[in-house]
């Protein structure tokens, strides 16, 4: 008996292993086919693309207006892929505000608000830049109207958006859309589908879209 | 010729007991290589969670060796450590040099692992310092183990 025991207890761990490890891969596929049927069932069409709809490349970003690595990545790295690829390159903007910002679902409104009027990317733009401005401020209401002139929006119309229920729905229905694909933080990039890991400076992602693009080519 | 025999006793069950704790401490091994094994056959990115240097480490190519996940080869050899720990505890004396052997390789590979991470991604993992420190302590048990008399 003394002879086959140890043979009995590393077959047993053996056993173990291998059921443990089927168990926990049958429950994180289950978990990942939910999460997939999520994401796909939202009628998610992006709501704000800048690019040719035929790109070969397309860089997704969930992003918060306040986080400041979202203002960095955007304005230092994005912007120039942008300027480098031309019409190689579509980029889609979601909606992701976090919690403890206290005003990124603010900035989300304002760039919403002036999507309605056809100026959603510049909106996008003017608050990553001038993100140290706004961030800290009290009240967000008076600086983001003077951006909406800046814009030469309709500012009546504007501050009427900004309140719109319809809006915020928006806005929410892309954070969810964030959190049923993954998302936790910002800024998330996804590239051709695949979620591209951080860090996001100029080469890595110029690196990334390269190999997307010969990918899509191969 | 009694104390001789005293001595030879004390050596065995000190033996004894280095390789039972390898034994156990290669089971942690073996559970943390397999979690991360099954994570990566099953597709599941989120198991560093908000982690940035943990999804750089388990997204590199350093993650897979020959489509195979590198995890899967910690398994194996989490596995082998346990059954070689547990055979020469029953007295198969050649399970012992078997043991010697694995354990050697493993903390080769610790020591790339750790410098992959290190010098060229730039970034830790905490599931792979884990595997690295229980490698370590191995190391130690291994070393530590008193020789046959």
């Amino acid at each position: 008996m003394k002879r086959v025991l140890p043979f009995i207890i590393i077959a047993a761990i053996g056993v173990v292993t291998i059921g443990s490890g089927a168990m926990l891969y049958q429950s994180k596929r289950a978990r990942i086919a939910a999460s997939t049927t999520v994401s796909g069932t939202p009628d998610m069409k992006p709501a704000h693309v800048r690019g040719e709809a035929d790109a070969p490349v397309t860089l997704e970003e969930f992003a918060d207006f306040q986080c400041p690595s979202c203002a960095m990545t955007t304005l230092q790295s994005i912007q120039p892929m942008e300027k480098s690829f031309g019409s190689r390159l579509r980029v889609v903007f979601w909606h992701f505000p976090l919690p403890n910002h206290k005003h990124g679902r603010d900035g989300s409104l304002a760039a919403e608000a002036a999507g309605r009027q056809g100026k959603f990317w510049e909106m996008h733009d003017l608050l990553y830049e001038k993100q140290n401005d706004w961030s800290k401020a009290d009240d967000i209401h008076p600086i983001f109207e003077s951006y909406a002139q800046q814009l030469k929006l309709d500012v009546e119309r504007f501050k009427k958006d900004f309140e719109n229920p319809d809006v915020a729905a928006v806005v929410d229905r892309q954070h969810e859309q964030g959190e049923a694909r993954g998302v936790k933080n910002t800024p998330t990039i996804f590239i051709n589908g695949q979620e591209f890991p951080p860090p996001f400076n100029p080469d890595r992602l110029h690196e990334a879209i390269d190999a997307a693009m010969a990918a899509k080519n191969s | 010729m009694e104390a001789n025999a005293e001595i030879h006793d004390r050596f065995e069950r000190a033996r004894l007991v280095f390789l039972i704790i390898t034994a156990v401490i290669a089971l942690a091994g073996l559970a943390d290589a397999t979690y991360l094994t099954v994570s990566h056959l099953a597709g599941d990115d989120s198991v560093c969670g908000a982690s940035q240097p943990c999804s750089i480490v388990l997204g590199s190519k350093y993650a897979v060796i020959a489509g195979i996940p590198t995890a899967a080869f910690g398994v194996l050899a989490y596995f082998s450590v346990f059954s070689t720990a547990t055979l020469a505890a029953f007295g198969y004396v050649r399970a012992r040099t078997f043991l010697a052997w694995i354990i050697a390789a493993m903390f080769l590979a610790t020591l790339w692992f750790l410098y992959l991470q290190a010098f060229v991604l730039h970034a830790f993992c905490p599931f792979c310092l884990f595997s690295a420190a229980i490698t370590f302590c191995l190391s130690g048990l291994t070393l530590g183990t008193p020789p046959s008399s």
